[in-house]
């Protein structure tokens, strides 16, 4: 395949990407109502990651504090784990991994889900009865993803600096009330809105590709199969690019509103 | 195919219900189809369905009768030509007036194509529950039940899910899926393709009792199976190379001297 063919698909593939996500999104507040999906998606992405969201983070929580702590000592400045953990993990570590975790469970599974449907003939059989494919299958999914992911980004905070704290207090004989203020002098709330922010972004890039790849799948249980690897490929992959310029982007706004980066 | 396989054809078409209407349900006028610009899977199809009438369309495999069972429920929009259906211009319908015109087909998909997170009766429930929202609960409930009645499905069926169940009941479902609404065209995509002789005459059977107590019903059905479209069909199209090569009654098939006609008639009836 020549480059230009490579470069013409891959233009036309992103093209009918955001004409998908364009047509999803203004469909949503079309009636009927999908309020019912919404939740029962919200239930499937939000609630059943809660577990494994709280998991990752302690020990993610713990992993962080330990190699800063190391470091820190180093140069004598354990007292500042804590609010080094607290910024790494709401503005960066937070956002991202729960976007990575929630991508790959609940993403995968929306491709896998509606490439069945597709190869089942059930999103045709929606089609000629008239529903609102769009409206009813992929609305309420990208709804559901913007709201869960600002809220696991959340749990996955406060649990990963529940490990920093158990590592820091517990393990290594830091003082409590130096951790806790030292944190309280650092932390804003700007910082934790940042990584919630982010992981809205995140929530809805995911959402719409790994629908994008369910919705279009052809070729039975081998396309089924490939629509989800690539949906949950591609999603990841975009997160962890999309973090460096919505970073950057968020910085360059700071520095407009003349606040401290 | 002998003479006394033609006679005991011809007898069977006898079985067939006599509630054509004057007028056209769908009209297709030189419709054409190019998905890549360059070659035609439809090549100017020209066809009639007659109001009341149970059509079967039927032909080899890749000749376009999908694709044009597609134009048909405006899924596929015609690189050129004319679609009527019940007085309508499908080609010119705007994408949410085609969505609410779509409500006056049934569809009965190759695999019933059922929803698997849903009981049976979720299923039928389902079309009334979105069109059908100035309905009570216990009427849209009442309104499925008497559907599932008619393709007999019972009552013990009604709470388990599409994989608990057998083909056949899932053809029943499907059927009263499609019946919901109380369409005006209904459409049997290869509705046997795949069953068991005793099934398949079970849903032909199915086919002919929903065509003829439903009235004004216009029934399509794509099939493979040419005894059975022969048996229960008014009229019969069999597509070749994306355009009608022949279109009437199957006695005008059997009697036809086309070359390609009388080979699939003969063969067909020889696997049936």
């Amino acid at each position: 395949m020549s480059v230009k063919i490579w470069a013409e698909d891959k233009i036309k593939g992103m093209g009918d990407m955001t004409l998908f996500f364009w047509r999803s999104i203004k469909s949503i507040p079309n009636p009927p109502s999908r309020l019912d999906e919404i939740f029962k998606h919200m239930e499937f992405i939000g609630n059943q990651s809660v577990g494994i969201i709280c998991l990752t983070s302690l020990f993610t929580g713990l992993a962080l504090s330990f190699q800063i702590y190391l470091g820190f000592k180093i140069v004598n400045l354990t007292n500042l784990v804590g609010p080094t953990v607290a910024l790494g993990v709401t503005r960066e570590m937070g956002p991202v991994l729960t976007s990575l975790i929630v991508a790959a469970r609940a993403g995968g599974a929306m491709a896998a889900r509606l490439g069945t449907m597709r190869v089942n003939e059930q999103i045709d059989a929606l089609d000629v009865m008239g529903v609102d494919t769009l409206q009813y299958l992929i609305g309420p999914r990208i709804v559901a993803a913007v709201l869960c992911m600002p809220l696991l980004t959340a749990i996955f905070d406060f649990v990963a600096m529940v490990g920093c704290w158990f590592l820091a207090v517990k393990m290594v004989d830091l003082d409590q009330g130096i951790f806790f203020q030292r944190i309280a002098e650092t932390i804003q709330f700007r910082h934790i809105a940042e990584g919630l922010f982010k992981s809205a972004v995140f929530g809805l890039f995911f959402a719409v590709i790994c629908s994008y790849r369910g919705f279009n799948t052809t070729g039975g249980a081998k396309g089924v199969g490939e629509a989800t690897n690539k949906g949950v490929v591609t999603s990841m992959v975009l997160i962890i690019v999309l973090d460096y310029f919505l970073t950057s982007l968020i910085r360059i706004y700071y520095l407009v509103t003349g606040q401290p980066t | 195919m002998d003479d006394k396989s033609i006679d005991s054809s011809l007898e069977k078409t006898s079985n067939r219900s006599n509630k054509i209407e004057a007028g056209n349900a769908i009209e297709m006028k030189n419709v054409q189809k190019t998905f890549d610009g360059k070659e035609f899977v439809l090549k100017g199809i020209d066809l009639n369905v007659r109001k009341g009438s149970l059509t079967a369309i039927i032909g080899f495999s890749g000749t376009g009768k999908s694709v044009m069972l597609k134009h048909i429920l405006g899924l596929f929009r015609p690189t050129s030509g004319e679609i009527n259906i019940l007085g309508k211009d499908v080609v010119k319908m705007e994408k949410d007036d085609l969505t609410k015109f779509r409500q006056r087909f049934g569809v009965l998909f190759q695999s019933a194509a059922l929803f698997d997170d849903m009981t049976v009766l979720e299923n039928v429930c389902f079309p009334l529950f979105e069109h059908r929202r100035d309905y009570s609960h216990d009427k849209v409930l009442k309104i499925a039940e008497e559907k599932l009645v008619q393709v007999g499905l019972e009552k013990k069926h009604y709470q388990k899910l599409p994989s608990q169940i057998s083909g056949g009941m899932q053809k029943r479902t499907g059927l009263a899926r499609a019946l919901a609404l109380d369409p005006e065209i209904l459409i049997y995509d290869e509705p046997t393709t795949g069953l068991d002789p005793i099934l398949t005459e079970m849903v032909d059977n199915l086919i002919l009792d929903t065509h003829r107590h439903r009235e004004g019903l216009t029934s399509i059905m794509v099939s493979h199976d040419l005894a059975a479209a022969f048996r229960i069909a008014d009229f019969v199209a069999m597509l070749d190379g994306g355009k009608v090569l022949l279109y009437g009654t199957p006695e005008d098939f059997y009697r036809s001297e086309i070359e390609l006609v009388k080979r699939f008639v003969s063969k067909g009836m020889k696997t049936s």
